[in-house]
């Protein structure tokens, strides 16, 4: 399929509003993505035609139900590429999937082991593990960032080491766009034995994942993220590894067997599905992700470059104009600040144009302590935007900076 | 001037703007004259809580009056700032616990008032407030 902008944009219905009187722009897809008629249909389709309990009911809409929902895990482990469905463990997204491994691993750790997590963090990936070690006193290291926002790999070879038992690290930082070596990361980490648990949150959108070539031990994606609906995502687990985690939750369809003295844990990927599952959010997931493959990664990666190339170009007119994390390996994120001019003021006024951009830290203090700044302006881009909104951002920018000196 | 004359001559002077760019002209205007608080309590307990970009804000009584001071890193906030500090400073602590804020909506900046706003305004009305009750004299 070759890539129609013009197709695609007529499937987001949300394009056609207009803001303060302007056409709507929506730059911040870091946040969460925009959703297509397909993906929503699919949410009113389940409710309106087989909404039902899964996993137990005998008669026909559960049935249908529990099929569309063992449906879309197939669809995710063969977007991912993964061995088996079973290592894919629907959660509500990236921030339950890592509370999940912190939780699990909270057994498995004690205070001579050690943990090292990037510098590029976003807090939901920090919390749970200061939780963790808190609770059983393993050390958390921290891989720093170099003036160009990427990760110091020579102080990551220093700081690994036999007493490291796990390693996180997101694929793409949320606050720079930056694509981190975790490749590399993976096999290094891998020669001491220790695990390695990859947040996947701003990769998915713009790349395709192969799991098993990648090697990561724990994978984790939420679907809000690259189309799908919110409180849906995925953790991904090595099937030797999620055998070892205890389970997370308590409750129904985790449990095989129950008397008042022991229970029985069900098998994978159901001991860490307590509870009735997000059906309708898992089935657009589903949706999503056939959405995303029907226009193609290939195409979605050579657009967003495009757009990311001409966004940058564009920016860099602009005088006093500062980019942060210029980074060769990137996704199209551009975060930037003008001298002299607070993020909040940009953020706020480019609202007013009808522009959607992220002002602030972005979940991410440590990297702006880093830069020694406060904020930014972020402006993430999608695969449905275009060079002519790309304009408007440059002329809106030029109105409002002339508006606040 | 009591606090309702005054929020009304604001509402006056909002009323002439056509469009959104006027307005926040005018609002970037009254940040840039707003009455600065001073350096040495320009400090970190006097910032206020839930704004993306730092704003501080003091009070002291001045002959029965309460007298606000403020400052912001982001101009639009100091604008919003400025919008309140005329009307609730040099009143009253009485006068104060009195009023309301309807006239923030009258402006057609009610979408500041949102908590998720992240500029802090609702916070600031807040503490405005708060001195007014900690500086009660009557
Ligand atoms: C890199 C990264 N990790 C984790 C998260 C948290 O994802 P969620 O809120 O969907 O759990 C985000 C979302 O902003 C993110 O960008």
């Amino acid at each position: 399929m070759s890539f129609d902008i013009n197709k695609i944009r007529s499937d987001f219905p949300i394009l056609k509003r207009k803001i303060n009187g302007s056409s709507f722009i929506y730059f911040d897809n870091a946040a969460t993505s925009q959703k297509p008629n397909i993906v929503i249909d699919s949410i009113s389709d389940y409710y309106k035609n087989y909404n039902s309990n899964i996993h137990r009911g005998v008669h026909t809409i559960s049935q249908e139900a529990t099929d569309a929902y063992e449906n879309a895990r197939a669809k995710v482990q063969k977007h991912f590429n993964v061995l088996n469905s079973h290592e894919i463990i629907f959660t509500s997204g990236t921030t339950h999937s890592i509370n999940l491994v912190a939780n699990g691993f909270q057994d498995l750790l004690c205070d001579k082991d050690e943990i090292i997590i990037s510098g590029l963090e976003h807090h939901s990936n920090i919390v749970p593990w200061q939780m963790m070690s808190e609770k059983n006193g393993a050390k958390i290291k921290i891989i720093p960032i170099n003036e160009n926002g990427e990760l110091d790999m020579k102080i990551y070879d220093n700081i690994l080491n036999s007493r490291t038992k796990l390693v996180f690290v997101n694929h793409v930082s949320n606050a720079l766009g930056i694509i981190n070596p975790i490749k590399t990361i993976i096999e290094k980490a891998h020669k001491v034995n220790a695990a390695v648990l990859i947040d996947g949150a701003q990769a998915c959108a713009h790349f395709k994942t192969d799991l098993q070539e990648l090697n990561a031990d724990f994978y984790t994606t939420s679907a809000h993220k690259l189309c799908g609906p919110t409180g849906i995502g995925m953790l991904y687990g090595k099937e030797k590894w999620l055998k070892k985690l205890p389970p997370y939750q308590g409750g129904g369809e985790m449990i095989s067997d129950v008397t008042f003295e022991k229970t029985t844990y069900a098998e994978l990927p159901h001991k860490f599905e307590a509870g009735t599952p997000n059906v309708s959010g898992a089935i657009a997931f589903g949706v999503a992700l056939d959405y995303l493959n029907g226009i193609g990664f290939e195409n979605i990666c050579e657009y967003e470059s495009s757009l990311l190339k001409y966004a940058t170009e564009k920016l860099k007119l602009v005088p006093n104009l500062k980019i942060y994390g210029e980074s060769i390996n990137k996704t199209s994120v551009i975060s930037f600040n003008i001298e002299g001019i607070h993020a909040y003021d940009i953020g706020a006024l480019l609202d007013k144009f009808g522009i959607a951009v992220r002002t602030g830290q972005h979940c991410a203090q440590p990297i702006m302590d880093h830069f020694g700044i406060s904020g930014t302006v972020r402006v993430s881009l999608s695969f449905y935007n275009t060079k002519k909104e790309i304009d408007s951002l440059y002329n809106s920018l030029k109105q409002t900076i002339s508006m606040l000196s | 001037m009591k606090i309702k004359e005054i929020q009304d001559e604001i509402v006056e002077e909002f009323s002439h703007f056509e469009d959104w760019k006027e307005k926040y002209e005018y609002l970037i205007e009254l940040g840039n004259s707003i009455e600065l608080i001073d350096k040495q309590n320009k400090i970190d307990s006097n910032l206020i809580k839930g704004c993306q970009s730092k704003l501080w804000l003091y009070a002291e009584l001045q002959n029965d009056k309460i007298i606000y001071t403020a400052d912001s890193e982001a101009i639009i906030t100091k604008g919003i700032a400025a919008i309140l500090l005329r009307v609730f400073s040099n009143q009253t602590a009485k006068d104060i616990l009195n009023s309301d804020i309807k006239y923030i909506e009258a402006i057609g900046l009610k979408e500041h008032l949102s908590p998720t706003r992240a500029n802090g305004l609702v916070s600031m009305i807040r503490q405005i407030k708060y001195y007014a009750l900690a500086l009660n004299t009557n």
